[in-house]
C-alpha cells in the first residue's frame, strides 16, 4: 500500500484540479449567452399583462432571485458558495422546484442503466475482440467488419431500431418512460417488475453500442501481444497454448481499462442521447426538456453532474488500475 | 509516395470503405443534377407520404384509356379493402356460428371470400353477439357486396355560370390508363418527412451538408491537435508543460459536455452549420494533440533531427521537413476519425435540439430530430429515420474502414 501513496496523491490532485477547470467551464460558458434568461422567464409569467412597471418589477425580482443583476464574478464566488451547501440554484422551467431535486431522482436512473450497461458492453467487447484475435482466419474475416459496423451506428440509431422491432413491432417491451404511467414510483414488487420491463431496450442498446469498439481495440491489441518475443519464447519452451493465451489476454486488457477511463466521456454522451428516444427518465431527458424550454440553470447543473461522473469513473478506473498492473506499483517505489 | 499509394490501394479494407464511401459522394454530387430544386420544399400537405409512385388522379381521369378485363381484378380490389382485423372478424363470425371453416387461409381472400359468400347471413344471431357487432357485420357484407359488383362511377363538373352539375362521363371497373400517358406522375422512392418534403432529395442534401460539417471539425481538430502536440512534442520544456496541463484537462472532461455548453451559448439564431462544425472541431482536438506529440518525443533524437539543427536550420523547417513526413501516417488517420466523430456530433447535438437553425439546410442530424418530434418511430413512418441512421452509418463506417487500412498499412504487425 505505501507503495501506491505518491501515485494516489497525483491522481487525486489532477481529480481535484480537472473539476476546478470543469467548474469554471461550466460556470462561464453558458453566461455569455446572448439572450437573457431571466427576460425569458419574465415574459412567460407576464403574459397578457400590459402594465409596464409591473412587468419590471417582476423582472427585478428574479433577476435578483437569480443574482442576475450582480457583477459575474460575484455571482460565481455565491454559485461556489451555494454549491457547498449542495443548491444549484432554482429550475426556470419547473420553477419553484429546486435544481437539486429534479436532478436527485434523475441522476439514478442514469446510473443504474449506464453503469451495467457500459461494464457488460465492456466485458463482452472484450471477449468477442479476444476470441477474434487468437481464433484469426475466418472468425476474424466475419466478424471484424460486422463488428465496425455495429460500433458504427450511432447509439441514438440503435436505440431507435430496437425500439421499432421489440416495442413497436413485436410490443415485447414497453415504448417509453422508466416505468408504466399510471404508477408512482415505491418499493413495491409491481413497480419493480415495471422497471425491469422498461429496462432492457436502453440496456441492450448501449450494451451493442459499445460492444464493437471494444471489440476493435482488444483485437489489435491481442495482436500486437500475440506477437511479442516473449509469446515466441513461451512457444518455444513448449508452455501450453492455454497458459501463454491467459498471459497474453492479462497484457491486452491493461489498455482497454485505460481505454476506457479515457472514452467513457464519449460513451456516456452517446447513451444520454440514447436516453432520449427511449424517454427513459435520467439525466439525458432531463438535459432535452431543459434545452427545450430555455432553463439554463437546469442545463449547466447537468452538464456540471454529468463531467463529474465522467471525472469520477475515469478516476475510479485509474485507481483500480493501479491495482491489477503491478508496473505502476513498481514505478512508485522506484 | 507512389510506392506507399500502390500498397494502400492493395488493402481489402481500405478498398472496400474507399469504395463505400465514393459511392455515397458520387450520390451527394449527381444526384442533385438530376433531381434540382430546392431539398427543403415542401410537395406534401399532411404527414409522411410513404415511398411510391404517385400517379395523379385528376389527370388520369383525362388519359387515354383502354379496356383490360383482368380475372384477378375483382379480387385484387376486395383484397385491398379488406383489413387484416376485417379478415379475422370474417373468420370469428364464420367459427362462431358453426360453418365448416376446416383448413381456411385468412390471407386467401378468394377463398375466405366465397366462404363468406355461401355462408353469411344477416338474419342469423350468433351467441353471445351485441347488435353493434351485428351491424358491423352489415356493413362489412354491403361493402363487399358493393365491391364485387363495382358500379361505374360517374364523373361531373359544375358549370361555373349556371351552377348545374353536368355529368362529363364514367369510369367502368375495366377501365385503364397508360402510366406513361399519364401527365403527372412522380416517384417518391423514400416518401416525404413530417413536412412534406421529398425525403431522398433532402437526405442526399443532409449528407452533403453533415460531410461538410464533418471535414471542417476534423480540418479544425486535426490543425490545432497538430499545431499543440508539434510545439508540445518538439520544444518540451515548460510549453510542453502549459499544453500537456491543458490537454490532460480537456482529456477527461467529456467534449459533448462542452460542446452542449458552448452551443446553447452561441443562441440558435447564430448557429449555422459552419459554426456549429468550428465548435466540434475546437471540442475534439485533444487525441490528435496527444498522439502527435508522443510521436514528436520519440523522432525529436533521430540523428537525421539532429543533423538538421547542426546546419542551423530554422525550427520551422525542421518540423516541415524533418518531422512533418513522419508523423503524417498518423495525422491523415487522425483526421479521418474526427471527420466520423464529427458527424455522429452533430447528429447528436441536433437530436438534444442544439443542432443548426433549421431553417437554411438540411443535416442528417435535424433530420433524425424532425423525424422523433414528429413520432416518425411510433407511427410506422419508417422511410423517415431509417435511411438517415443507414446513412450516419455507412458513413462513418466506411471512414473507419479506410482508418483500419490504413492502420495495417502502417502498422504491420496487425496483418497476418
Amino acid at each position: 500500500m505505501k507503495g501506491y501513496r505518491k501515485y494516489f496523491t497525483k491522481k487525486i490532485v489532477w481529480f481535484i484540479v480537472t473539476f476546478a477547470a470543469a467548474l469554471v467551464l461550466n460556470f462561464f460558458l453558458p453566461r455569455l449567452m446572448p439572450a437573457d434568461p431571466v427576460a425569458a422567464i419574465t415574459g412567460r409569467l407576464a403574459s397578457g399583462m400590459t402594465d409596464a412597471t409591473a412587468v419590471s418589477r417582476i423582472y427585478k425580482q428574479y433577476q435578483a432571485e437569480f443574482g442576475t443583476d450582480k457583477p459575474l464574478m460575484q455571482q460565481f464566488f455565491t454559485f461556489l458558495g451555494n454549491l457547498t451547501r449542495g443548491d444549484l440554484g432554482t429550475s426556470f422551467s419547473q420553477y419553484p422546484r429546486k435544481v437539486t431535486d429534479i436532478l436527485g431522482s434523475a441522476i439514478w436512473w442514469t446510473v443504474f442503466l449506464q453503469l451495467p450497461a457500459i461494464l457488460v458492453g465492456w466485458l463482452l467487447g472484450n471477449l468477442l475482440g479476444a476470441l477474434a484475435a487468437y481464433i484469426r482466419k475466418g472468425f476474424d474475416k466475419v466478424l471484424l467488419p460486422m463488428t465496425l459496423f455495429l460500433s458504427n451506428i450511432p447509439a441514438f440509431g440503435m436505440a431507435v431500431i430496437l425500439l421499432v422491432v421489440f416495442a413497436v413491432n413485436l410490443k415485447w417491451a414497453p415504448i417509453s418512460g422508466g416505468y408504466a404511467f399510471d404508477m408512482i414510483p415505491n418499493a413495491s414488487f409491481d413497480f419493480l417488475r415495471s422497471v425491469i420491463q422498461h429496462y432492457h431496450l436502453p440496456f441492450w442498446s448501449i450494451v451493442l453500442i459499445s460492444i464493437g469498439g471494444q471489440a476493435i481495440g482488444m483485437r489489435s491489441m491481442s495482436i500486437y501481444e500475440l506477437n511479442a518475443d516473449y509469446v515466441k519464447y513461451a512457444r518455444f519452451l513448449g508452455i501450453k497454448d492455454r497458459k501463454i493465451v491467459r498471459y497474453v489476454f492479462r497484457n491486452a486488457m491493461l489498455p482497454q481499462v485505460t481505454g476506457l477511463a479515457l472514452s467513457i466521456g464519449t460513451m456516456i454522451g452517446g447513451a444520454l442521447v440514447a436516453e432520449i428516444i427511449f424517454n427513459y427518465p435520467g439525466l439525458g431527458t432531463t438535459m432535452y426538456r431543459a434545452v427545450t424550454m430555455a432553463d439554463y440553470p437546469l442545463i449547466s447543473a447537468t452538464t456540471l453532474i454529468i463531467t463529474f461522473m465522467v471525472l469520477l469513473s475515469a478516476f475510479l478506473l485509474d485507481i483500480l488500475y493501479a491495482f491489477i498492473d503491478p508496473r505502476v506499483k513498481a514505478a512508485q517505489i522506484n | 509516395m507512389k510506392h506507399i499509394i500502390r500498397k494502400i490501394f492493395r488493402s481489402p479494407l481500405f478498398l472496400v470503405g474507399f469504395g463505400i464511401f465514393m459511392l455515397m459522394l458520387s450520390m451527394i454530387l449527381i444526384y442533385p443534377l438530376i433531381n434540382p430544386g430546392n431539398p427543403l420544399q415542401s410537395i406534401g400537405l399532411g404527414n409522411f407520404a410513404g415511398p411510391g409512385t404517385y400517379v395523379s388522379l385528376y389527370d388520369s381521369v383525362s388519359s387515354q384509356r383502354s379496356v383490360l378485363r383482368l380475372p384477378e381484378a375483382d379480387s385484387n380490389r376486395i383484397a385491398s379493402l379488406l383489413s387484416q382485423e376485417d379478415r379475422v372478424k370474417m373468420a370469428y363470425w364464420l367459427d362462431v356460428t358453426g360453418k365448416d371453416i376446416e383448413g381456411l387461409n385468412i390471407h386467401d381472400t378468394e377463398a375466405l371470400l366465397s366462404a363468406w359468400k355461401t355462408h353469411y347471413d344477416g338474419k342469423e344471431r350468433p351467441a353471445g353477439m351485441t347488435k353493434a357487432d351485428r351491424n358491423f357485420y352489415e356493413r362489412l357484407n354491403k361493402r363487399l357486396v358493393a365491391a364485387s359488383n363495382a358500379p361505374a362511377l360517374s364523373l361531373s363538373e359544375t358549370d361555373p355560370q349556371s351552377g348545374e352539375t353536368v355529368e362529363k362521363g364514367s369510369i367502368g371497373k375495366d377501365d385503364y390508363v397508360n402510366i406513361s400517358a399519364v401527365a403527372n406522375v412522380k416517384t417518391l422512392p423514400l416518401g416525404t418527412d413530417n413536412f412534406g418534403r421529398d425525403v431522398l432529395k433532402e437526405l442526399v442534401s443532409a449528407a452533403g451538408t453533415s460531410l461538410v460539417i464533418g471535414l471542417i471539425a476534423g480540418t479544425v481538430a486535426t490543425l490545432i491537435g497538430l499545431w499543440l502536440g508539434l510545439l508540445a512534442g518538439y520544444l518540451g520544456g515548460w510549453v510542453d508543460d502549459v499544453i500537456m496541463f491543458f490537454t490532460n484537462i480537456f482529456t477527461v472532461i467529456p467534449g459533448f459536455v462542452l460542446l452542449i455548453l458552448i452551443s446553447y451559448s452561441i443562441g440558435q439564431d447564430q448557429r449555422g452549420a459552419t459554426t456549429v462544425a468550428v465548435v466540434i472541431g475546437l471540442t475534439s482536438w485533444v487525441w490528435t494533440a496527444r498522439s502527435v506529440r508522443s510521436q514528436v518525443i520519440s523522432l525529436r533524437n533521430r540523428d537525421h533531427v539532429n543533423l538538421s539543427k547542426l546546419s542551423g536550420h530554422s525550427v520551422l523547417r525542421i518540423i516541415w521537413r524533418d518531422i512533418l513526413p513522419y508523423i503524417l501516417s498518423y495525422v491523415i488517420m487522425a483526421f479521418i476519425l474526427q471527420v466520423s466523430s464529427g458527424i455522429l456530433a452533430e447528429a447528436q447535438l441536433s437530436l438534444l435540439g442544439l443542432g443548426p437553425k433549421t431553417t437554411e439546410v438540411p443535416t442528417l442530424g435535424l433530420m433524425m430530430n424532425w423525424a422523433m418530434l414528429y413520432s416518425a418511430h411510433l407511427n410506422g413512418s419508417w422511410w423517415a429515420y431509417f435511411p438517415v441512421i443507414l446513412v450516419i452509418a455507412l458513413i462513418s463506417f466506411s471512414l473507419n474502414l479506410m482508418n483500419t487500412g490504413l492502420d495495417q498499412v502502417f502498422n504491420p504487425q496487425l496483418r497476418s
